[in-house]
C-alpha cells in the first residue's frame, strides 16, 4: 500500500496553494521543487496531479523550480523525486478535489458522493452540474494547509499514472527550443570566467594584449583577486578570448596536483578519518578460508554535451538568476550569503539545460552570473562555460578503494564479511556541511570562511562512500569500515549512483569470485545466499531472459555475466546481464535488465532511464578516466575522454517485473553498479582471469592478456 | 538581417531556404552567425572542435560541424538548420518518429542528430542498424538514448516511403 502519512515536502511547504492553483485559461497550476534535468520527472509528476484531480494532462501547467513561487523541496538528486514530490503532490491533489466536491455539493445541495469530476468538470447521473474546478476555485481558500485527510486513488483505479505519457518537453527540444542557452535579451552581456587551474592558485599575470589580439573584437577583462572573467557583447569573441586567455594566464602557489592523481596509491596516501560499522554476530570461531579482493573506480567526470549556463540580472538591488541548478533554494541562499544579499534579494528562477547525472558546474556557473551582474548592473550577464572548464573545473565523481574479504564457512558461504571503502566525500553542493560550493568564490577576495573538515553524506540519507557498501545478502556477520579521504585538493562530488556504482561493481564481482571459489554457478550462489523475494525476482528474470549461462568454455573470449543491486538498498532493485566479446577491446554484444520499481508511474520514462543509466554506466565501466598532468586536470575536450559512441552501442532488452501495489521506487540511478558488474564479470568471463580497476580499456585489457 | 557597410565582409548564403546577407568578421563561426545574428538558436554549442556533433547542420545537403565553419567561406552555400529541416511544412518525419519513439531524455543532442539523420534519410528510407550507427557516429550523446533514435530514424524512413507512395498514388 501507499502510506497516506503526510510526507516530508507537505510538512515543509503545507498549503495547498502551494502546490496546486485554477488558472483564468482553463488550466491547472501544479507546483514542484523538483526539476527537469533530462530524466523526465515533470511528465510523471503531471500524470500524478491530473490523476488526483481528474483532468487531463494536458491541462497542467507545470512550475517548478522557482524560489519566488514554489514550493522547497531541496535538491533533485538520489533518485527519490516521484518518492517525496510526487507522494505530496498526490496529497494535495486529493484534497483539493475533495474540497472542491464538498463545496461543490454543498452549492447543489446534493450529497458529495454523488458527484464525480472529469477533465476538471463537477458531473452528477451522467449529466454536466455546470460547476468546475475553475468556477469553484474562486470560493475555495487554498492558503490552507494540507491535512492528508482525504482519500487518493487506489493504484487499481488509475487511469493516468502507470501509463506512458509523452514526454511534455520533448515536442519543444525537437524543434530546438527549449534550453536556457537560448534565453534571449536585449541587454545580454556575454562572459566567460578563466578558471584556476588547480585549488589556491595566485594569478601571476594574464597577457591582456594577447588576449584581445585573439579575439578582433573590444571585450572587456576583468579580474578581481584571483577571479577573472572576458565580457562582451559578441559571444564568439568572449569564447575566442577566454580560450586564448587559458594560455595567457600564469598561475603559481596553491596546491597543483601529480600527474598520479588518479589511482589507488595516491587516493590512499591522503589523509583519511575512520569508522567502522559492524551489523551482525561475528562468527563463534575461525572459518575457514578467507577469499580477498580490491577494486578500484577512478575519478570521471558527468560529461554533459551541453556545457553550463547560468544568467543573471541585478535591477533595483534585485538579483534574477537564471539556472539549470539541481536546488533552487540552495543556490539563492548561498548566492546571497556569497554576495553579501539578503535571502529574499535573490530570485532563482529553473531553466532547462543539458543531461545532469550529478553535481555539474550549473551552479557554478550561476554564482559566475551572478557576481558579475553585480559588477554590470542593468546587463543581463550571461556565463557559459568552455568545453575545456567543463573537464577542468568541474566537481568530479570521487574514486574509490574498495577492498572485499569473505571468511568462508563448511558450506562455502560467507561467514565474515568485510568491506573496506576509502573515497573523498561525494557529496559537496552549495549549502551541503556549510560549503558554499563555488569554486569562482574561493578565487575572488575575502571568502567566506569554509569548515576545515568535509563529511560524506550520512548512512541514514543513503551514503555517499557506503551508498551501496552494504550488500544484500544474508550475510551473518557484515563489518563495513569506512575512511573518508579528507581534504584533499580535489572538489569531488555527486555522480549519479554516487559510491552505488563503485561499491556494487566492487561487491556484485566479489560474488562472482565466491561463487568461483565454492564451485557454483554465479546465479544459482547469489540465489542461495538472497531471501529478498523482490531481489530474487529481478535475477531469476534477467537470468532467464539472457539464457544464462549461456554456451561456450570461459577464457576464449566471449563471455556472459550478471550484476544486482538494489539503489541505496531502498530504492529500485535491478539486475542486469551484459554478453561481450573480447579481443584487444571489449565489444558489447547484448545488454539485458530486469526493475522492480513497484508502482511505476510512466513505464516508457522509466525504461528510458534504465536503458540511459546502462549506456552511460557502460561508459564509465570501459572508458572513462580523467587524466592529471601539470598540476592540474590534463583532460580537455572529448579526445581526451572518450565516451561510449553510437558505433558501440548494444541492443538492450528490457523488463519491468515490480508489483504496482507497491509505493513507486526510483528508477534514475538503478542501473549504474548493476551495468559495471555485469559487463565486468561479463569480460572475466571472456578473458578467463579478472580485472578489478575501472575502466575496463584497451590498456588494461591488452596488460591482462599479456599477463 | 544586418548588413554592413564593408561590402568586402558581407557573405551571402541561403540559410533554411532564405536569402541573406551578413556581415562582420569572416572567420566568426557559423553556429554564431546561426545563434547571434540570425536567431536560429536550435543548433547547439557543445564544444567548439567538432568532436560532439550538437552544432550539425547541412551544408548543400551534407552534415557539417558549424561550430568551426568560417562563415567567410561558406558564400553561396546553403545551410539548413533544425528549424528548417521541415522545410517550411512542419516537422520533418524524423522529428515526429522522435516523438513517437520518445526518443530523447535531455534533448540536448538532438538537433545535430535530426540533421545526420535527415541526411542518412535522403539517401535510403531503409537504413540498416549498421547504416545509422555509423551515420550518427561523430555524434555524442549522453543521456543514453541510442537505441530509441536508431528506431525513430527507421521509423521515419518507412513514414518517407509512406509518403512518397501516397504522392505517387494520388
Amino acid at each position: 500500500m501507499i502510506p497516506n502519512t503526510l510526507p516530508q515536502s507537505l510538512v515543509d511547504n503545507p498549503l495547498l496553494s502551494d502546490w496546486v492553483g485554477f488558472e483564468q485559461d482553463g488550466k491547472v497550476r501544479v507546483s514542484t521543487g523538483k526539476v527537469e534535468i533530462g530524466q523526465g520527472i515533470l511528465t510523471a509528476l503531471v500524470q500524478i496531479a491530473a490523476e488526483e484531480l481528474e483532468v487531463s494532462p494536458g491541462r497542467i501547467r507545470a512550475v517548478s523550480g522557482e524560489t519566488s513561487a514554489g514550493p522547497n523541496e531541496g535538491v533533485t538528486a538520489g533518485s527519490t523525486s516521484v518518492a517525496m514530490s510526487g507522494a505530496a503532490i498526490r496529497l494535495a491533489c486529493a484534497e483539493v478535489r475533495a474540497l472542491v466536491l464538498a463545496h461543490g455539493a454543498e452549492r447543489l445541495g446534493v450529497p458529495a458522493e454523488s458527484l464525480v469530476i472529469e477533465d476538471g468538470r463537477l458531473r452528477r447521473g451522467g449529466r454536466d452540474t455546470g460547476l468546475d474546478y475553475w468556477s469553484l476555485a474562486a470560493q475555495i481558500d487554498l492558503d490552507r494547509p494540507a491535512t492528508g485527510s482525504a482519500s487518493t486513488k487506489s493504484p487499481t483505479q488509475y487511469r493516468v499514472v502507470g501509463t506512458s505519457l509523452p514526454r511534455i518537453d520533448l515536442p519543444a527540444k525537437i524543434e530546438g527550443r527549449g534550453f536556457i542557452h537560448d534565453i534571449v535579451a536585449p541587454d545580454l552581456l556575454h562572459a566567460r570566467v578563466v578558471h584556476r587551474p588547480w585549488q589556491g592558485a595566485r594569478l601571476v599575470s594574464l597577457d591582456e594584449a594577447a588576449v584581445r589580439r585573439a579575439t578582433g573584437l573590444p571585450v572587456d577583462i576583468r579580474r578581481e583577486g584571483d577571479f577573472v572573467a572576458i565580457t562582451g557583447d559578441r559571444e564568439f569573441a568572449v569564447q575566442r578570448a577566454a580560450l586564448a586567455a587559458r594560455d595567457k594566464a600564469a598561475w603559481e602557489g596553491g596546491t597543483p596536483l601529480p600527474d598520479d592523481t588518479n589511482s589507488p596509491g595516491w587516493v590512499l596516501a591522503q589523509p583519511s578519518r575512520s569508522r567502522v560499522v559492524d551489523t551482525g554476530t561475528p562468527p563463534a570461531r575461525e572459518a575457514g578460508e578467507v577469499v580477498a579482493a580490491t577494486y578500484w573506480r577512478p575519478f570521471q567526470t558527468y560529461g554533459s554535451i551541453g556545457p553550463s549556463c547560468g544568467l543573471a540580472a541585478l535591477s533595483d538591488g534585485h538579483l534574477t538568476v537564471w539556472s539549470h541548478t539541481q536546488n533552487p533554494y540552495a543556490l539563492r541562499d548561498q548566492i546571497a550569503r556569497c554576495l553579501g544579499l539578503a535571502a529574499d534579494a535573490v530570485t532563482v528562477l529553473h531553466r532547462q539545460a543539458a543531461g545532469c547525472y550529478g553535481h555539474n558546474t550549473a551552479d557554478d556557473a550561476a554564482f559566475d552570473a551572478a557576481f558579475l551582474a553585480t559588477r554590470w548592473p542593468g546587463r543581463t550577464v550571461r556565463v557559459l562555460f568552455t568545453r575545456e572548464d567543463e573537464f577542468l573545473a568541474a566537481p568530479m565523481g570521487a574514486a574509490m578503494v574498495i577492498g572485499l574479504s569473505a571468511e568462508l564457512d563448511a558450506d562455502r558461504r560467507p561467514a565474515r564479511w568485510t568491506i573496506d571503502i576509502a573515497s573523498p566525500v561525494h557529496s559537496n553542493r552549495p549549502g551541503s556541511h556549510g560549503h558554499h560550493g563555488f569554486r569562482s568564490r574561493e578565487a575572488l577576495p575575502d571568502p567566506p570562511p569554509q569548515p576545515a573538515v568535509r563529511n560524506d553524506n550520512p548512512d541514514a540519507a543513503g551514503g555517499g562512500a557506503t551508498r551501496n557498501g552494504h550488500a544484500l545478502y544474508d550475510l551473518p556477520f557484515h563489518r563495513m569500515i569506512h575512511h573518508t579521504v579528507d581534504p584533499i585538493p580535489l572538489r569531488t562530488s555527486s555522480l549519479r549512483g554516487l559510491g552505488a556504482f563503485g561499491n556494487i561493481f566492487a561487491i556484485e564481482s566479489f560474488m562472482d569470485e565466491l561463487a568461483e571459489a565454492a564451485g557454483q554457478d554465479a546465479v544459482a550462489y547469489r540465489l542461495s545466499l538472497l531471501s529478498d523475494p523482490r531481489a530474487r525476482a529481478v535475477i531469476e528474470a534477467a537470468a532467464a531472459m539472457c539464457g544464462w549461462p549461456g554456451a561456450g568454455p570461459p577464457g576464449e573470449g566471449r563471455g556472459l555475466g550478471l550484476g544486482f543491486g538494489r539503489y541505496k538498498n531502498r530504492a529500485a532493485y535491478m539486475a542486469v546481464a551484459a554478453e561481450v566479446e573480447v579481443d584487444e577491446a571489449v565489444r558489447l554484444v547484448k545488454i539485458w535488465g530486469a526493475a522492480d520499481c513497484g508502482l511505476v508511474i510512466t513505464p516508457d520514462g522509466a525504461l528510458n532511464q534504465l536503458e540511459g543509466g546502462i549506456i552511460q554506466a557502460a561508459s564509465w565501466t570501459l572508458k572513462e578516466e580523467l587524466r592529471f598532468a601539470e598540476g592540474k586536470v590534463a583532460t580537455s575536450t572529448w579526445e581526451d575522454y572518450p565516451i561510449l559512441r553510437f558505433s558501440e552501442i548494444p541492443e538492450i532488452e528490457l523488463r519491468l517485473v515490480g508489483d504496482r501495489h507497491n509505493p513507486p521506487l526510483g528508477v534514475g540511478e538503478a542501473a549504474m553498479g548493476p551495468t559495471a558488474a555485469a559487463i565486468g564479470n561479463a569480460v572475466a568471463r571472456a578473458l578467463g582471469t579478472r580485472i578489478r580497476s575501472l575502466p575496463l580499456s584497451r590498456e588494461r585489457i591488452m596488460a591482462a592478456l599479456l599477463a | 538581417m544586418p548588413v554592413s557597410a564593408d561590402d568586402a565582409l558581407e557573405v551571402a548564403l541561403i540559410v533554411n531556404g532564405t536569402p541573406v546577407r551578413v556581415a562582420g568578421d569572416p572567420t566568426r563561426p557559423l553556429l554564431a552567425v546561426l545563434r547571434e545574428e540570425l536567431g536560429l538558436v536550435g543548433s547547439r554549442f557543445g564544444c567548439g572542435l567538432e568532436q560532439c556533433g550538437a552544432c550539425m547542420v547541412l551544408i548543400d545537403g551534407t552534415p557539417e560541424f558549424s561550430c568551426s565553419r568560417e562563415i567567410g567561406n561558406l558564400a553561396g552555400r546553403t545551410v539548413t538548420t533544425i528549424e528548417g529541416l521541415g522545410g517550411g511544412r512542419g516537422l520533418h518525419l524524423l522529428q515526429q518518429a522522435l516523438l513517437d519513439e520518445q526518443a530523447g531524455q535531455c534533448g540536448y543532442c538532438l538537433s545535430g542528430i535530426m540533421v545526420s539523420g535527415a541526411a542518412l534519410l535522403a539517401r535510403t528510407t531503409r537504413p540498416s542498424r549498421q547504416d545509422i550507427l555509423a551515420a550518427l557516429d561523430r555524434h555524442l550523446c549522453r543521456c543514453g538514448v541510442h537505441n530509441r533514435v536508431v528506431r525513430a530514424v527507421q521509423r521515419a524512413g518507412a513514414a518517407m516511403e509512406s509518403a512518397a507512395a501516397e504522392e505517387t498514388g494520388a
